[in-house]
């Protein structure tokens, strides 16, 4: 189990590394100055060149890079150029809002998922479960955007129940701040749901099959007896992956949904970045993202461990 | 779903029974949400182009010597009156008493001297720089009075002094006017939650008329669906320039909302590198000017909101001159002279920023192009990658761009500018008019530069671009135009 953990902490840093120069590289060859982006149509040369000096843009590439990799590993995210205020300050503003939205939209997805897919896998080809195949076929297929402008008409315009969009702050309150996160939450869940019903119930279905249950059946166990205490815990495995898949998915992807309830997320501030060329906003928090996969990815692979003790026992 | 439907019934039977209850006791509101498209990156007018910061802080938070009205017009703010010598060279400006900064520190000459002499010092990072690069020298003459002496007579002066870039900043709290600005002006910075509004409070202590708003927040929605449904929920009130056009009839339809349909500063050029062949060719660039339609531009891009234009200059401004019949759509003219100029057989490269009048306007060109034989190979640019390209390299045959400076026409008489004109009998023109200040001969040479850029087809003149807002019906007060860019709240009040 240690090494194991080892192996897996060597090749998560690894990865922060090779990322990390990647990230650099390509923002640094996109097309694209930061300063005259600000600086607009009208300015001045002088003022222009005045402005790279004070962002550090007419140093090196090399010492821009290893400034960039030292300041992170002291924690230092840098400023950004057209904020004018810590990354990290900006970052973890954001992440606020991701992070409540993402495990908010997770926890809602697996709540439905969970249920519905042990239903649909106990009462296999019962109309509930041909119910819960039509359901999620649909849910797979509706484009999560579409989906939250539905809900948009039907709750905020039409029912008034809900605001449009925008996120008031959790000072606000606490059921203020859940509330705006509320229909972008569903909006999020409802295909990982439908995903995550079916990978549920497939599993179950799978382990149904298996010798195990086939003895616990044998040895007097109900159907649902079987189900509960043997094929469940077995079946978890592809369901974890895909719950941290989706977690990683939703931390970052959800920008299409943040544009249509306008929320100040993670996905807008990085497209917003790239938009004004605020490079440091963007390579930062990439790398932020890809240590939230790497580090989900992690966990993950020790949950695995938890779920099925087998994993554990191995040396692999 | 019946259960739903008696559900919401008893809701909406409960909020009206409140609303009822309520209402008669219920004052004017005081308190407005503003919606934009972009946020803006920072707050410091001074140290930015981004058309947001102004949105936000122009006449609300900062002022200046002078100000922009909404009808365009320059008017005293902190400078109650000025005196200019004979020669055109020195300003004296007499500045009003009991102005107070929003930290409490007194407002004086000191603050002028201070925020002009940064704005034009060497490390300056003002975007509009050359706004004070006549100044001379700038001396405090008593706490109330300063004088402004330029090296060379400037008939726009006091107009240069109203725009955003020339806003007086307290030197305690310039630096940190990018987050936390401190003006002088009738509303004081609230809060920034990043990405999603700015808030502006009342400043109880404003030396000007006290404004009826106590809370400004600007909502800063991207998506123009988005836009859309924030408006019909009511999480907006105004929306100054809504991103969707193609629902402004909606809101025309609806009684609650108002449509508001003013003018910009942006005149909207097809943009030609005159320095590249055949584009260097004066009959060439006149054949693309007789290809394009101007208003099945109009119509196509901006849903019918726009004015045609002729040259590049404002339409609403008294010393327009209406030239577009001088390039008139005209397609067989335009082959004729392609003919005439051996120009067969052209392929362009039109390469266009992300605002909807150029991406949806391109095609259009596109296409009218084509009528006459001339084909277009489109690129659509992010706005950093179109500087990097077109503005800085000149990499481009054509170009979409709207040019919102107010009275930018002198960036023809600059060399390396993208279109690469820089002609010399233009460029005499604009130094005879910053040397005049006597109306007459200053209308008769603004009159002149118009002519002279339309007659030689420097770029092919589109349109003005309309601003076009959407409003609660109830708000009044709101700009209908923008002579610069912003969002002046200090007149805007509910009307119950």
């Amino acid at each position: 189990m240690t090494l194991y953990l080892l192996r897996r902490l060597l090749s998560l840093s690894l990865t922060l590394v090779a990322a990390s120069l990647v990230v650099f590289l390509v923002t640094e060859i996109i097309p694209g100055d930061p300063a005259s982006f600000m600086m607009g149509m009208n300015a001045d040369p002088s003022a222009v060149a005045a402005l790279r000096n004070e962002m550090g843009l007419d140093q090196p590439f090399f010492w821009r890079y290893f400034d960039w990799v030292w300041g992170l590993l002291q924690g230092d995210f840098g400023r950004s150029y057209t904020y004018k205020v810590p990354v990290a300050e900006l970052v973890s503003a954001r992440v606020m809002v991701s992070l409540p939205l993402t495990i908010y939209a997770l926890v809602l997805s697996t709540a439905i998922a969970f249920p519905a897919g042990v239903i649909a896998a106990s009462r296999r080809n019962s109309p509930a479960d041909i119910a819960v195949i039509g359901v999620t076929q649909l849910g797979v297929a509706i484009p999560n955007f579409w989906f939250a402008m539905l809900l948009v008409l039907a709750f905020a315009i039409n029912l008034h129940w809900f605001s449009a969009g925008g996120f008031p702050g959790w000072d606000a309150g606490f059921f203020t701040a859940m509330k705006a996160l509320t229909l972008p939450a569903f909006a999020l869940a409802l295909p990982q749901a439908s995903i995550l019903t079916r990978v549920m119930r497939s599993s179950l279905l799978d382990t149904l099959d298996e010798d195990f249950v086939r003895t616990a059946r044998a040895k007097g166990l109900s159907r649902s007896q079987a189900l509960w205490r043997h094929a469940l815990r077995n079946a978890l495995i592809p369901v974890l992956t895909i719950v941290g898949l989706q977690f990683s998915f939703l931390l970052a992807g959800g920008i299409i949904i943040e544009n249509v309830f306008y929320l100040p997320g993670l996905g807008r501030l990085v497209f917003q970045a790239i938009s004004q060329r605020d490079l440091i906003v963007v390579r930062s928090v990439i790398i932020l993202l890809v240590f939230a996969v790497v580090a989900v990815t992690f966990l993950v692979d020790i949950a695995y461990a938890i779920a099925d003790p087998r994993l554990r026992r191995h040396r692999r | 779903m019946t259960s739903l439907k008696k559900l919401t019934g008893a809701a909406s039977l409960i909020a009206l029974a409140i609303g009822l209850s309520v209402a008669p006791a219920m004052a004017a509101r005081t308190d407005i949400n503003v919606g934009m498209v972009l946020e803006p990156p920072n707050l410091d007018p001074t140290g930015g182009a981004a058309a947001a910061i102004d949105e936000v802080v122009y006449a609300n938070i900062f002022e200046g010597l002078t100000r922009f009205t909404a009808d365009g017009a320059v008017v005293p703010a902190l400078a109650h009156s000025w005196d200019i010598s004979d020669d055109g060279l020195s300003y004296t400006f007499h500045l009003r008493e009991g102005v107070t900064f929003h930290d409490g520190s007194t407002f004086d000459a000191e603050d002028v001297k201070f925020s002009l002499d940064r704005a034009r010092g060497d490390d300056s990072t003002n975007a509009q720089k050359a706004l004070f690069a006549d100044i001379a020298s700038i001396d405090v003459v008593d706490p109330k009075t300063v004088t402004v002496t330029l090296s060379k007579p400037n008939g726009l002066f006091l107009f240069n002094m109203a725009w955003g870039d020339a806003v007086i900043v307290a030197p305690e709290t310039a630096a940190d006017n990018a987050t936390k600005p401190v003006g002088t002006g009738p509303f004081t910075f609230g809060e920034w939650v990043k990405g999603d509004h700015v808030e502006l409070g009342k400043n109880a202590s404003y030396w000007g008329d006290a404004v009826s708003l106590d809370k400004v927040t600007f909502k800063f929605i991207a998506d123009p669906t988005a836009a859309f449904a924030a408006m019909m929920a009511g999480d907006v009130d105004a929306f100054p320039n809504f991103p969707a056009p193609e629902n402004l009839d909606q809101f025309k339809a609806d009684p609650r909302f108002t449509v508001i349909v003013g003018s910009t500063e942006g005149e909207t050029i097809l943009g030609m590198n005159n320095k590249k062949a055949p584009l260097d060719n004066l009959t060439v660039r006149q054949a693309i000017t007789h290809a394009i339609d101007r208003q099945a531009i109009i119509d196509g891009a901006l849903f019918g909101n726009g004015t045609p234009i002729g040259t590049h200059f404002a339409p609403h401004h008294p010393d327009y001159v209406d030239l577009t019949a001088g390039s008139a759509y005209d397609p067989e003219k335009s082959k004729k002279l392609l003919e005439e100029a051996g120009a067969t057989d052209l392929t362009l490269t039109l390469k266009l920023p992300p605002p909807s009048y150029a991406r949806r306007g391109g095609e259009i060109i596109a296409s009218q192009l084509k009528e006459v034989g001339i084909g277009t190979e489109i690129t659509n640019l992010e706005w950093p990658q179109w500087l990097e390209e077109v503005f800085k390299n000149k990499d481009f045959d054509l170009t979409i761009v709207s040019h919102t400076e107010p009275m930018d026409i002198g960036i023809y008489a600059r060399d390396d500018y993208y279109f690469q004109y820089g002609d010399a009998d233009f460029k005499k023109i604009m130094v005879e008019l910053n040397d005049t200040t006597d109306p007459a001969k200053r209308t008769e040479l603004l009159h002149a530069a118009q002519n002279k850029i339309a007659d030689d087809a420097v770029n092919a003149y589109l349109f003005q671009l309309a601003k076009t807002g959407v409003a609660d019906a109830k708000v009044k007060g709101l700009w209908a135009n923008s002579p610069t860019q912003a969002n002046d709240m200090t007149k805007v009040h509910w009307d119950d």
